[in-house]
């Protein structure tokens, strides 16, 4: 405990390149970048599987082995196979982040396609009265009443980023896992503490945000039946 | 696939096999025992269900590797101790079970518990002869989520160096060998399956009264 507040107090390491706010920017740099890739891809499939119905089983299956899949020993696999791949300034960056993406993936899917095939039916059925064509059927009444469970879809994909990227400190990715990895590697376990500390801060702040955000955009109308569109338990990530 | 490393390390693996089954098994065994009256409890008082559900899934929201690494400082142990893990573990399948528990019992028939009640049963017996037996299928359904992530998130431990399947990964990658990483996953997948099969087997066990192609479990797990 005393460790982790003489890591904290120390001034020089609030600066320089392996200080706690450039440690924090590349941790942050590389959840985005992975959460971006990740929601150009889930979120156009999750809209089709969802609005077709199509491939739902190989989604749901998909997901489920994922999960089973250890987290590390994949990362690791991925980096050995694909760094000859890459050049060298990128050579464990881009495959700790294909990881990520790939993780990142089923969490989204399954958010967005539960999220439009859950939407309520007389809703769904009523803007197709009025004349709406199916893609305004989609866009004005699918999308909004999906955005609950997209919503918790992007934050799970989201806290699976977070703390994968953690772990990918161990095959050289930069960010805050770095402080844990390293810290282990010289038995300066408050310099660990103190990466433990801020991932878990940070992991906290962003489960934050997203209710927030998910408080801003979900339309009045849905908030009451808040309790019972939840996602199931199987879309939890495991962490 | 490297046989030689293979044959000369089987019972390195053997040792790794046994001590991930047992930091899996324990804390997900406890971590339902601790959801079964808390899941009761969150249901019983619908006005504690946020606040029981919520702070249960803060824990869940701090990665792993994060948690091995903190709980030493919170409950003084020593931070290579396996102890840590078995309880970072524990509070994952606790956080997550407890919501399962609670919304399996909020899905019980009104009129099963009314019929229950009727019959004279106090709040403990209608618990543990109707509602809980009603709410098997979901609560088991839940568990298996739990069992298969929790398999996955004790290799992360091997960061650290606590000894199971993830010691594997970390000795693959520095030795540059590929045969010891894939045994490793094969088996933790290996290891998956059973487990999900067992649990399969006991909710079927225990469900007699459910039709067989209900509890085939299609659709319970989504």
């Amino acid at each position: 405990m005393s460790g982790l507040i003489e890591f904290f107090a120390d001034p020089g390491n609030w600066s320089g390149s392996t200080g706690i706010p450039v440690r924090i920017g590349y941790h942050l740099l590389y959840s985005l970048i992975a959460l971006g890739l990740a929601l150009v891809i889930a979120v156009p499939l999750g809209i089709y599987v969802g609005h077709t119905g199509r491939g739902e089983a190989v989604v749901a299956g998909m997901a489920n082995a994922l999960r089973a899949l250890p987290t590390l020993g994949l990362l690791i696999v991925v980096v050995m196979l694909a760094a000859p791949l890459f050049s060298s300034s990128l050579v464990f960056t881009a495959p700790a982040i294909l990881v990520l993406v790939l993780l990142a993936i089923p969490s989204i899917l399954t958010g967005t396609y539960t999220g439009i095939q859950t939407a309520d039916r007389s809703a769904v059925d009523a803007a197709t009265g009025l004349g709406y064509t199916p893609m305004q059927v989609l866009t004005r009444v699918q999308l909004p009443c999906a955005l609950p469970l997209m919503i918790s879809g992007v934050r799970g994909a989201m806290l699976q980023i977070v703390s994968t990227a953690t772990v990918a400190a161990y095959v050289s990715l930069n960010g805050l896992g770095r402080y844990i990895i390293d810290g282990r590697a010289n038995n300066d376990f408050g310099q660990m503490a103190a990466g433990a500390a801020l991932v878990a801060v940070v992991a906290l702040v962003l489960e934050l945000a997203f209710l927030l955000a998910g408080r801003l955009t979900i339309s009045p109308g849905l908030r009451r039946s808040e309790r019972r569109v939840k996602v199931p338990a199987s879309a939890a990530p495991a962490t | 696939m490297n046989l030689t490393w293979l044959s000369s390390n089987l019972s390195w693996i053997l040792e790794l096999t046994l001590a991930h089954l047992w930091l899996t098994l324990i804390p997900t065994v406890v971590g339902l025992a601790l959801a079964l009256p808390l899941g009761w409890w969150a249901h019983q008082v619908p006005r504690l269900y946020g606040l029981i559900v919520g702070t249960s899934g803060l824990f869940y929201t701090i990665p792993s590797l994060a948690f091995f690494v903190l709980l030493p400082g919170v409950i003084g142990t020593r931070i290579l101790d396996p102890i840590n893990v078995v309880i970072a573990l524990t509070i994952y399948t606790l956080a997550l079970m407890v919501r399962v528990v609670a919304d399996g019992l909020a899905a019980v028939p009104r009129e099963t518990v009314e019929a229950a009640e009727a019959m004279g049963y106090r709040a403990f017996q209608r618990f543990t002869r109707v509602q809980l037996p009603v709410a098997v299928p979901v609560i088991l359904a839940g568990l298996r989520v739990a069992v298969v992530s929790n398999i996955s998130i004790v290799t992360m431990a091997a960061i650290i160096g606590v000894q199971q399947l993830g010691s594997l990964f970390t000795q693959g990658y520095s030795l540059g060998l590929m045969t010891p990483i894939l045994t490793g996953i094969i088996l933790c997948l290996l290891i998956a399956v059973v487990l999900d099969l067992l649990i399969l087997g006991l909710s079927r066990t225990l469900t007699p009264w459910r039709p067989a192609a209900v509890r085939s479990g299609k659709g319970v797990l989504a």
